[in-house]
């Protein structure tokens, strides 16, 4: 003990690291993948692998050679993109799909604005989103999954949204389609009750408690979301049964519960008070119901997280914590 | 449900192993290094010289302000000199070195055991006794305790809370002296009430210590107008803002003084020192100090004269292990790291804590996630990344004053709770610095 460490106050820190968040959010993603492993098979395992690969050699190459930085992946974050990424693609998609889908996120959506904590946008999403817009029939394409036709729709599932987008624009109503297509209306209801939806909804959920436990995230903005659309669709329903679905089919069906609770909870693209949490989650919840009634697109949730997206800096500079001393009782 | 304060804290590990340690007499030492600024405020004047013979408890320097206080010698012998010595920092301050000769006491100082209860004195002679023995705040911050008692004419105390908290990890030494003397401080406690006219006293104490409360509370029993309040464990609770908030739910205003709330906040230590200084004439020449630390062979909880060097403490305590990496005067959270090991102990300190590299050491700092964990954790309820992000760019002051960096009350939990590891703390402490500046040199309205 010959020289004395003096440094300023604090002298202890607090467990957590940026490694150790990300392995948290890892952790309660594992779920959701056992599931969709166990519902698609080794296809769904190999996208799986193949995203986080991608995604972390995504990094690490434009970080060692093209920003020449120290490397970053062992923060963990690269493999967490690849995660969300894989659950957001139709598990029968080939594998070349989701190494493109990497490149963008990680290199488009995150390096260029800085790397991590830099982007503005979700980097799963915006991966997504590309492969949406490049590549629409293999990204909405399940044909391959057959029996586990249930399952792979609780993760992405456009197919029930799909399905009824597209029977609404043929003229039939919403009675008619549940009625006349069986399976569809299993898919919706009795599957999302007893089996398949809801054991994907179960793990998805899971994870939201495993994040909630270990105080990863707070309740805020996945429980405003799923709120915000309950009543919302709850309106239009009531006001017009034969053309608008229901809370209980928009909040378990395609990607929201996925959406809420593992991508709009992103800390670097989600503001960082309650009361900006609570307005960018109304804003994500309405814009994904609107889409889905009025938009050409089946699916909203992706696309109102990114524009809610947009909104976080200016949340930021508005929504102020409450200061101490600023409420005199 | 128990109670604590509104915004923000973090939950740091208790680390109290020292707290079954009861108070030893620490030994005589062979000189004593009595430093001239043990309070807040301007240092005090010597007023012994070289060769002069001194005995326990007589004064040897005198206050030089409004702020700032008496000095006493804490032991006997002679002064050997008068003249700059290195604090814990290095700093060099006025210092008076007494050769220590025996234990002789000045003979109106009361050193029986016997408690007095009954307070003969009206308000104006408590303060006058308690600025004449020399009692500043001992919960770290050591500001004149008789400045406190004495508010302004303006402003009306409406409560007195002690501050039993401790919230800091591994100190004990208040929880100690709530086991072993409750009684005197509430004694204390009641002579303070009375010297701010004011009929309702509160022990806010922290649910962490259940031996504590549990005196403190049987005590509190032959005291119908103090209050035991048992608080919910959460880091800054002892913070005098935080803990008004906790006990009587008033959050004293940005700019504002305590007393604005009508509350008056003395740690127990104070407690204690002013309960010796009115009832029994001793001024303030010791306090306890807990010497702890994992890598430490034993821990113990000192009665120690001011003005004991530090490596002394130490050595007694069974001497530096190897492995120490700092040695801090205080908590781990806002302790401060002692440069200087020979530096003499101070009214003020609670606490030697000894931590190894490994558990002090600072993180590597990586990018900003966003993830607004410190401000969740900030008691103040401000923004840390962007106080850090603005005081990065330089030169936004203005715009640092705006987010109200002078609110900070440095108690770390943001540097503490960031899980990129950014030393937010560093930051924010240098910027307020510079802002408070500024702010100072406006003229007043």
């Amino acid at each position: 003990m010959d020289k004395l460490i003096v440094s300023p106050s604090p002298h202890t820190h607090g467990r957590e690291s940026t490694q150790s968040i990300m392995r948290d959010v890892l952790i309660a993603l594992t779920p959701a993948m056992v599931v969709s492993v166990l519902a698609s098979g080794w296809s769904a395992l190999i996208l799986i692998l193949v995203g986080v690969a991608a995604c972390v050699l995504t990094e690490f190459l434009i970080g060692k050679y093209m920003l020449k930085r120290p490397v970053t992946i062992c923060d963990l974050s690269a493999a967490v993109t690849g995660c969300l990424l894989a659950l957001n693609l139709p598990p029968n998609a080939p594998w070349w799909l989701i190494v493109i889908g990497s490149v963008v996120a990680i290199g488009i959506a995150k390096m260029t604005f800085g790397g991590l904590g830099q982007n503005i946008f979700n980097p799963a999403l915006v991966g997504r989103v590309f492969l949406l817009v490049s590549f629409p029939v293999l990204m909405t394409s399940w044909s391959d999954s057959g029996a586990f036709f249930g399952f792979a729709d609780a993760f992405s599932g456009a197919t029930p949204l799909g399905a009824i987008k597209e029977g609404l624009a043929n003229g039939q109503t919403l009675s008619q389609l549940t009625a006349d297509d069986l399976t569809l209306s299993q898919s919706l209801f009795f599957k999302m009750g007893g089996s398949t939806g809801e054991l994907s909804a179960c793990a998805l959920l899971l994870g939201f408690i495993y994040l909630l436990c270990r105080r990863v995230i707070k309740a805020t903005i996945p429980v405003t979301i799923i709120c915000t659309v309950a009543v919302v669709s709850g309106i239009f329903h009531l006001a017009d049964p034969d053309r608008f679905t229901g809370p209980l089919f928009n909040i378990f069906t395609g990607g929201l519960l996925l959406g809420a609770i593992f991508m709009a909870t992103d800390y670097v693209t989600s503001p960082m008070t309650t009361k900006g949490q609570i307005i960018f989650a109304v804003g994500i919840g309405l814009i994904t119901v609107f889409v889905r009634y009025f938009g050409s697109y089946p699916e909203g949730v992706s696309f109102a997280i990114l524009i809610m997206n947009c909104t976080v800096p200016l949340l930021n500079k508005y929504c102020k914590p409450k200061r101490f001393g600023e409420v005199r009782k | 449900m128990k109670k604590t304060f509104r915004i923000g804290g973090v939950h740091p590990d208790d680390s109290k192993i020292s707290a079954q340690c009861a108070i030893e007499i620490f030994p005589a030492v062979e000189t004593a290094y009595v430093s001239m600024a043990q309070h807040l405020g301007a240092p005090a004047t010597p007023v012994v010289a070289v060769g002069d013979k001194v005995k326990v408890g007589q004064v040897i320097a005198e206050p030089s302000g409004f702020i700032s206080g008496f000095v006493h010698s804490p032991v006997s012998g002679t002064v050997k000199s008068v003249g700059p010595r290195a604090d814990i920092a290095g700093n060099m301050v006025p210092h008076v070195e007494i050769t220590v000769e025996g234990d002789e006491w000045m003979e109106d100082i009361d050193t029986s055991d016997t408690i007095v209860k009954d307070i003969p004195y009206t308000p104006e002679e408590i303060i006058e006794k308690v600025k004449k023995a020399g009692v500043v705040g001992l919960g770290g911050a050591s500001f004149p305790t008789h400045v406190k008692l004495a508010p302004p004419k303006d402003k009306k105390a409406e409560c007195l809370i002690l501050n039993g908290t401790e919230c800091e990890p591994f100190l004990t030494s208040d929880d100690r002296i709530m086991r072993e003397r409750p009684q005197e401080i509430l004694i204390g406690g009641a002579i303070m009430m009375k010297a701010l006219g004011v009929t309702r006293g509160y022990v806010g104490i922290e649910e962490n210590k259940p031996a504590a409360i549990a005196s403190m509370t049987e005590a509190a029993k032959e005291f119908p107008q103090i209050e035991v309040v048992v608080l919910k464990k959460r880091y800054p609770q002892g913070g005098e803002k935080q803990l008004i908030d906790a006990v009587i739910r008033r959050q004293v205003p940005s700019g504002a003084l305590p007393i604005d709330t009508g509350a008056v906040v003395q740690n127990v230590g104070t407690s204690l020192a002013v309960y010796e200084a009115v009832q029994k004439n001793k001024p303030l020449i010791d306090n306890v100090i807990t010497v702890t630390g994992r890598c430490l062979p034993t821990q113990h909880n000192y009665k120690v004269r001011i003005g004991t060097p530090m490596s002394k403490i130490l050595e007694v305590a069974g001497g530096v292990p190897e492995k120490a990496g700092k040695i801090i005067s205080g908590g781990p959270m806002m302790g401060r790291a002692i440069a200087n090991l020979d530096a003499a102990t101070v009214k003020a300190n609670g606490a030697i804590l000894v931590l190894t590299p490994e558990e002090t050491r600072r993180r590597p700092e990586s990018a900003c996630i966003r993830c607004g964990k410190c401000a969740s954790a900030c008691p103040m309820g401000l923004e840390p990344w962007l106080l850090n992000k603005l005081s990065r760019a330089g030169g936004l002051q203005d715009e640092l004053e705006k987010e109200r960096v002078y609110d900070c009350i440095e108690c770390g939990c943001c540097s503490f709770t960031c899980p990129a590891g950014i030393p937010l703390l560093d930051m924010i402490r240098s910027s307020k610095a510079e802002v408070m500046k500024i702010m100072r040199s406006r003229p007043k309205k």
